[in-house]
């Protein structure tokens, strides 16, 4: 569990970020924190695996105080992936990028082969093997910093923005991995502006703004909540303001991606309109 | 006289064993908008970076066909000349800002030119309000919000009188509502000074209402071509391009039967269409 208690923070000399932030994150938990630029996010997730540590209050992971550990011993548990991939990149091939961490954790040459095959495998970067992660394209290189920190298959693993840069098809891909590692009982931390994403996810999301938390609950109590969306300057999904636009029909209020106002529609429609058979004429 | 007109264009990165853009025809009028995209790796940005001479001046390997922006071949041209013809803005404007304030950023291209000081304090002036961060001018960039960085970059490039802006995904580091106001900002000077726009962006939920014209890149290639509402068929569906979510609902309810129209890009016309069946 990661469990922030009346945590405030501000950077030497410069102003408040996080204003007396409360939190937990239970294991296992799929979480999006959202929030306008400068609301906070990522000082929040930077202190996860103690890159910074709280001005006031406390910050714990699995028990112990961020403060007893070192980065290093953190990081063990608590996988941060950057926004910036080029933060964290700097082997020669993206093999060995993949290999680095494991091989410092001590695991043994076929369990780094093992993972680092697998990992290369799932998230579409085989074919990049023996490329240097400087080549590759901006959603690539995040690609690579994701399968560098999974390496080590950390038991918490925190993503600043891992939808900046990807297509359609590779965001389809994270959604089904991040699924994948839920269903290991992983803590999954976004930080995103990515409503559409998270509509399709549909994390509990934490939202930021001034360094305040302002609001927390599951996607569709949070996004349709027109103050809570406006306040912090994100923007409803384009289903839910669909759905607003058809209110007379009472839709629910959770629906807010495609596939859920697809099912509310099609009983709607079916009353009214005739459906061609799939067969045709 | 086109904007860009692409003949039979292709390149090959040195080292590449296959073209990343293949036989590239393409013709852009002044004043349009156009959105540039399509699945990582498909030549989009090898396109963009030919528009201002980044490629072949900087990155080697083989380019053919022929190029020209504004009906003058880019063939020997060097990226310096073409700046003052195409403008860019780049995802990050962090990568673009570096001055003490954002009224020396906005000019920092114009003294490179060598403009005279009073033509390019007028310029700066303009490019300011035009991007409404006349208020802003004394401050230093990191004291800007992230949207406000964006428009201090847009601001240094139309500062040069481009006649196009190239903008490769200007909003990705953006909260939604700052991104929607770039986004309207790109708009109006697309419509009010006739500036020819192409703007490189996965995100078409945001931005396909202000465009004109699609094309999507595929492998290398124009796979698709044409107003939103005609290229965000099955095809572009399964190139694998993020469709608005409500054309993807429209997609998957013709899919189970329903006679639905035209594709919505819009959640009005969106709106209006499901009322129009219901009222059958």
């Amino acid at each position: 569990m990661i469990s922030v208690e009346n945590v405030t923070f501000h950077y030497p000399g410069g102003a408040q970020v996080l204003d007396e932030v409360n939190l937990q994150i239970k294991d296992g938990e799929f979480v999006a924190i959202m929030g306008e630029n400068g609301a906070g996010k990522t000082t929040l997730v930077k202190m996860f695996n103690g890159l910074l540590k709280p001005t006031e209050g406390k910050i714990s992971v699995d028990d112990v105080d961020t403060r007893e550990k070192s980065v290093a011993q953190l990081s063990r548990d608590v996988g941060l992936i950057f926004q910036n991939p080029d933060h964290q990149l700097f082997a020669e091939t993206v093999t060995e990028e993949l290999s680095f961490s494991l091989r410092n954790f001590g695991f043994k040459e076929d369990v780094v082969q093992r993972r680092v095959t697998s990992l290369m495998n799932t998230l579409d970067l085989d074919r990049y093997s023996n490329s240097s992660p400087f080549v590759l394209s901006g959603g690539e290189r995040k690609r690579v910093a994701l399968a560098a920190i999974l390496a080590w298959d950390p038991k918490h693993v925190i993503m600043d923005e891992p939808t900046i840069g990807q297509d359609y098809l590779q965001k389809d891909r994270l959604r089904n991995f991040i699924v994948q590692l839920l269903s290991q009982r992983k803590t999954i931390v976004i930080v995103t502006h990515d409503v559409e994403f998270v509509a399709e996810c549909k994390p509990r999301i934490v939202l930021l703004s001034h360094g305040r938390i302002i609001g927390d609950g599951t996607s569709a109590k949070v996004l349709t909540d027109p103050a809570l969306v406006e306040k912090a300057s994100l923007v409803m999904p384009q289903i839910s303001s669909l759905m607003g636009t058809l209110q007379d029909l009472t839709p629910p209020s959770d629906i807010i991606d495609a596939y859920s106002a697809r099912e509310f529609l099609s009983t709607k429609l079916k009353h009214v309109v005739g459906r061609k058979t799939s067969q045709g004429s | 006289m086109a904007a860009i007109a692409a003949r039979k264009l292709s390149f090959t990165y040195a080292g590449a064993d296959k073209p990343s853009m293949e036989n590239i025809d393409l013709t852009v009028e002044k004043g349009e908008f156009a959105i540039l995209t399509g699945p990582s790796g498909c030549g989009k940005t090898t396109f963009c970076r030919c528009l201002n001479g980044l490629i072949p001046n900087f990155y080697s390997g083989n380019l053919e066909g022929d190029l020209e922006i504004d009906g003058i071949s880019v063939k020997g041209k060097s990226t310096a000349e073409l700046a003052t013809r195409v403008g860019f803005v780049f995802q990050n404007p962090e990568n673009q800002l570096f001055s003490l304030s954002v009224e020396r950023d906005v000019a920092f291209g114009l003294e490179n030119l060598g403009i005279p000081r009073e033509e390019a304090l007028e310029r700066v002036q303009w490019a300011m309000e035009a991007t409404g961060i006349t208020s802003l001018r004394n401050k230093a960039p990191y004291e800007l919000s992230g949207g406000q960085q964006q428009r201090a970059a847009i601001a240094g490039v139309l500062a040069m009188r481009p006649s196009i802006v190239v903008l490769d995904e200007p909003t990705s580091f953006l909260d939604p509502k700052s991104a929607e106001e770039i986004i309207r900002v790109i708009a109006k000077l697309n419509r009010e000074l006739n500036l020819t726009t192409v703007l490189v962006e996965h995100r078409l939920d945001l931005v396909s209402r202000y465009a004109n014209r699609v094309i999507v890149m595929d492998k290398g290639r124009v796979a698709l071509d044409g107003p939103p509402s005609e290229v965000y068929g099955d095809e572009a569906r399964l190139i694998g391009i993020g469709l608005p979510r409500v054309t993807m609902l429209f997609h998957l309810l013709r899919g189970d039967g329903f006679p639905v129209g035209t594709n919505p890009i819009t959640v009005d016309q969106a709106s209006e269409e499901i009322r129009r069946l219901l009222n059958k």
